[in-house]
């Protein structure tokens, strides 16, 4: 195959480069430049103190740590356990896994809204009516955690099943035992080393959802980062659009940082799951 | 290393063979514990609901069909038409132009080249949302930089618009062909290249009968895929548009959040269903053809 740069390639790349920098650039252009006041960086100065931006981010960075954490506590040992002994519950997995790419996050939230209506409909002489309010606290909405992991699974399943694809499980896990391992020591400290790429990639992916997530939030009611930047807008345009631009370069940021840390092997086993 | 090392050797295994079937159910089974409750209650509150209908005087349920025969008429119907069509014109231009897009990448040496296209594909793919919405708003919106200074608004420029959601949507569907088609592309072999052209094949010629019918399953696909991803939107569409658009994701949020009659709760639900139905007929499509495809690159 022909493999060097020919015009029509530098002219494909040219037009996708112009079609994806314009809007970012402009978006600079467009919080820097406010009509009548000249060039002036407000709208970045005024984010830090704006009323809910820290609490809003807060409560999304915790919604992510408490997601990424319970998908990889449920994901690792399920994922590892397929390539170990439940091969055959293989199939099992992979359809839970795929199931949520079915239900659209408006379809999935609307129904998270039915079930939330049966506490105090059906539920609310029985112990399990503390529980459905429990779970919508303001203050940390575990329902929201919930509707993540599952709506996570499929990315993490992937990411999961791409890496431990690239290394022998089995034949790790039997040299730990033979050596005199416990199960748990096995998994920690034989498996879990050698999939530091699948696991980085399965979190940062997590994260990003997480992180972005509108749909569920909003309908549910809470305000989290994507709901806030949202509220922000109607009222100050050049401000919601500053931190728009600004939440894109942190997700760069960090997928340049997993890209660094993942390795170069690590990362093309990831980029084809 | 004669007698004690086969005894060392075989004992571990045995324990292994005997202690793996518990420790395998038992790992996965927080999972499934897991998905039943937190997946399987709402998919079964929208089934549930989608075929009920609640008497306003009594209060008394009963099993209908009334509220899916709804979900397709008048407004509902209409939104549910626009949801498909903006879909499939999307996932259409997502493929026609991220497919020469990814061979770009592809077919140059450059390996930066390809890690700076891949890794901003994977950050764009995701960059879907409300701070996408707003980027477009401001660059193209009524008051955005480039329509001001090029005048747009005289020619009759408008992106809250389909056309405009269809532009916005691009963003991030032409990022997910890339993805989906780049590990495909790299499964080209230039040795199938090569003995095209030594048998006196032109280009064209390879590409029609050899390239693209090894492509067409993850091309396929990946058109699905696209197609489901903008199909299940709705946080770029409700930042941008509001409902000027009609479309089903927005119809769902406006029935949910109440600020429509009573009742119409069990028709989001209804609609729901709909977009499930869809959407289930997207991956029963694309997992076969990912299979399929995945044979090339395995191979």
């Amino acid at each position: 195959m022909a493999r060097r740069l020919t015009p029509w390639r530098w002219a494909v790349l040219g037009l996708a480069a112009l079609y994806f920098l314009i809007p970012l650039g402009a978006s600079v252009v467009f919080t820097v430049d406010v009509p009548g006041q000249g060039v002036t960086f407000d709208a970045y100065t005024r984010i830090l103190s704006t009323d809910g931006f820290v609490s809003s981010l807060l409560l999304s960075l915790e919604l992510a740590v408490a997601t990424i954490a319970a998908v990889l506590l449920l994901m690792v040992p399920a994922t590892v356990a397929l390539r170990l002994g439940a091969a055959r519950l293989r199939p099992v997995v992979e359809v839970v896994c795929s199931l949520p790419l079915v239900v659209p996050p408006i379809a999935f939230v609307a129904g998270i809204v039915t079930v939330l209506k049966w506490g105090p409909e059906h539920l609310s002489r029985t112990p399990l009516f503390q529980t459905f309010v429990a779970i919508q606290n303001e203050d940390f909405p575990v329902v929201l955690v919930l509707a993540y992991v599952v709506m996570a699974l499929p990315f993490v399943y992937r990411a999961l099943d791409a890496g431990l694809r690239a290394i022998d499980v089995r034949t790790l896990v039997e040299a730990a035992r033979s050596c005199g391992a416990s199960w748990p020591q096995a998994l920690v400290r034989a498996v879990l080393p050698n999939l530091r790429g699948a696991l980085l990639n399965a979190a940062f992916l997590t994260l990003a959802l997480v992180l972005g997530e509108f749909t569920v939030a909003r309908l549910l009611g809470y305000r989290p980062f994507a709901v806030w930047i949202y509220n922000v807008g109607g009222s100050q345009a050049q401000m919601s659009v500053a931190v728009s631009v600004l939440s894109l370069l942190v997700t760069w940021a960090l997928l340049l940082a997993l890209a660094g840390a993942g390795g170069g092997r690590d990362r093309t086993a990831s980029s084809r799951g | 290393m004669t007698a004690a090392l086969p005894r060392a050797d075989v004992a571990p295994v045995a324990s292994a063979k005997r202690r793996r079937r518990a420790p395998g159910w038992l790992a996965v089974l927080p999972l499934l514990v897991f998905t039943a409750i937190a997946f399987g209650l709402p998919a079964f509150a929208i089934l549930d609901g989608a075929f009920t209908v609640k008497d306003p005087a009594t209060g008394a349920a009963s099993y209908t069909t009334a509220n899916l025969t709804g979900s397709l008429q008048g407004p509902y119907l209409t939104a549910l038409l626009g949801s498909v069509k903006l879909s499939a014109v999307s996932a259409a231009l997502g493929a026609l132009f991220g497919l020469p897009l990814a061979q770009a990448v592809v077919g140059s040496r450059s390996r930066a080249l390809r890690e700076a296209v891949l890794t901003a594909s994977g950050v764009l793919a995701n960059f879907g949302g409300v701070p996408l919405a707003f980027a477009f708003v401001a660059t193209l919106g009524n008051a955005g930089v480039l329509t001001a200074h090029l005048g747009l608004k005289d020619s009759g420029w408008d992106l809250y618009s389909f056309w405009g959601l269809v532009l916005v949507y691009l963003f991030f569907l032409i990022p997910l062909m890339v993805l989906t088609i780049t590990p495909a592309l790299d499964g080209l072999r230039s040795q199938w290249r090569e003995a095209a052209l030594n048998n006196g094949a032109t280009g064209t010629q390879y590409w029609r009968h050899v390239a693209l019918p090894v492509l067409a399953p993850s091309l396929l696909g990946g058109l699905v895929l696209l197609f489901g991803s903008a199909f299940a939107a709705y946080a770029t569409a409700a930042a941008m548009v509001g409902s000027a658009v009609p479309l089903v994701t927005l119809q769902i949020a406006d029935a949910l959040s109440g600020n429509v009659l009573v009742g119409q709760e069990n028709v989001a639900l209804a609609l729901s269903l709909d977009m499930v139905l869809v959407a289930g007929l997207v991956m029963a499509v694309y997992l076969p053809l990912q299979r399929r495809s995945a044979r090339w690159l395995d191979a």
